[in-house]
């Protein structure tokens, strides 16, 4: 079975170490900050400002002077500090940040990403994603694996513009999470009940699969979990 | 390139009268606040979607009926608030922005050709602002590279890695929005409503900010100044809408 939303957030969320400095993109990056392990204490990012980032607000907490680079309230966490945007992209752009997850619409074998703009079609612009892209080691793209119709999105030559060259290195789907080296994809991690035959189908750059390919685990009471 | 701009403290002294201070920079309505802004300018506005935004110097503009400008600011408003209601007129000849999303009237000028958009990566954006106010007239970064971004772009390497030139931004007039300032235009921000706010104002020849706020000069502790004054030529006090795009809570 695809991973549902919650659990790609899940998975996401098993990356985060006790001390990480996180930025997360919009949609399903968001959501991990709902499955963060127990122990585990980060710090999110937001790059319109925010170190720190706490749930949404109560009714009555609302601010108009409090939202996150998706433009929704928030609240600010225990020991959360606030800044311009110039000092923002400077953390980012200078390495300062641990991790950073984000969407794409593709990716592929060399490590490059489109993820901001459908010639034609869709010209929202890249907000924050190219500064991210480029300022952080350490990045997991969260994507479907292929289009509704069956069309890989992790490819041999991304067709998009791109947002970033050569800088992933790590990508989750929905049927697998996989790692990128030296122009190849590297099967990690099936989803439960995700065949490697499925998976190899749909991947239309170059695929590596170790012999030993576990599937994710999830923890007991938490979505997928058994 | 300069910062001061005599030409402008000049009207505010005659606004203000023989009195004032000369680093008084209060002005007295938002068309004074507003005045030399002419047709086909560059305008950098602070804010991020319609948090900070200076929407009252916005509406001046919308009032004025200024054309043919360049803006530089992170989004462009939505349909109904904030750098959006400049659409409605068709004031804005071209849009330097990280993010234009959520605005049916951009979208259609866009794609009609009526409006020249450069997108621009928001940390890029950002330091174009800072760079613009701080005197560098340009910087190396590796944002960009190997995209459309970087197309056309001097390219240089260092340590191994490849980094596209950028160029700084200033504008004519930069508008930005604080939440509290003292008659010198020493500046306080507000949570997240500070964003694009401070390199906006230093980049501006002439910088108009509004507050929520004026108080007396030696009331804000030094060490509270966001933003010292010197970077700010016109101050005034406003009320403010603050318009929520997405309004998300939890519930109790």
């Amino acid at each position: 079975m695809a991973l549902t939303r919650e659990q790609l957030a899940q998975r996401v969320a098993q990356e985060f170490q006790d001390g990480y400095y996180i930025n997360l993109g919009i949609g399903i990056p968001t959501l991990a900050a709902n499955y963060i392990p127990a122990g585990v204490e980060v710090m999110l990012q937001s790059e319109n400002g925010l170190l720190g980032m706490g749930p949404f607000p109560l009714d009555e907490e609302v601010d108009a002077d409090l939202i996150n680079a998706g433009k929704q309230t928030v609240t600010m966490a225990r020991g959360a500090s606030l800044f311009s945007s110039a000092e923002s992209f400077a953390m980012i752009r200078g390495g300062h940040v641990d991790l950073t997850v984000l969407g794409a619409f593709e990716v592929d074998c060399k490590g490059n990403i489109a993820s901001y703009m459908i010639p034609g079609k869709l010209i929202k612009g890249m907000g924050g994603a190219m500064d991210l892209v480029a300022g952080a080691d350490n990045i997991i793209v969260t994507m479907t694996h292929a289009s509704k119709h069956g069309e890989s999105k992790l490819l041999s030559e991304c067709t998009l513009p791109l947002t970033g060259k050569g800088c992933i290195k790590r990508v989750l789907t929905d049927l697998a999470l996989l790692d990128i080296e030296d122009g190849s994809f590297i099967l990690r991690e099936r989803a439960p009940g995700v065949s490697i035959e499925e998976i190899v189908n749909l991947t239309a750059g170059k695929l590596v699969v170790p012999d030993e390919v576990p599937e994710m685990t999830f923890a007991a009471g938490q979505p997928g979990g058994n | 390139m300069g910062r001061t701009s005599p030409a402008s403290n000049n009207i505010q002294h005659r606004i203000q009268g023989a009195k004032m201070s000369g680093f008084d920079k209060v002005v007295g309505s938002y068309e004074e606040a507003l005045a030399g802004l002419e047709d086909n300018m560059t305008v950098i506005a602070g804010g991020f979607g319609l948090c900070g935004i200076p929407e009252n110097l916005i509406k001046e503009i919308r009032r004025k009926g200024t054309r043919g400008l360049t803006v530089v600011s992170n989004n462009c408003g939505t349909d109904k608030y904030g750098l959006g209601i400049l659409l409605v007129d068709k004031q804005i000849k071209k849009m330097v922005a990280s993010y234009v999303g959520e605005n049916a009237m951009f979208e259609s000028q866009m794609m009609s050709g009526e409006l020249e958009v450069e997108l621009t990566p928001q940390g890029t954006l950002a330091e174009k602002m800072r760079a613009g106010g701080a005197g560098i007239p340009a910087f190396y970064t590796a944002t960009g590279y190997g995209t459309p971004v970087g197309e056309g772009k001097e390219v240089r390497e260092f340590n191994g890695r490849q980094y596209i030139l950028e160029e700084a931004i200033q504008g004519d007039f930069s508008i930005a929005k604080a939440w509290k300032a003292d008659r010198y235009g020493n500046l306080v921000f507000r949570k997240t409503a500070r964003n694009f706010n401070p390199m906006a104002v230093t980049a501006g020849r002439i910088a108009v900010v509004e507050v929520e706020e004026i108080v007396e000069v030696g009331s804000l502790d030094p060490d509270e100044i966001h933003l010292p004054g010197i970077y700010v030529n016109r101050l005034i006090q406003g009320t403010f809408e603050k318009n929520i795009e997405q309004r998300t809570v939890r519930s109790a």
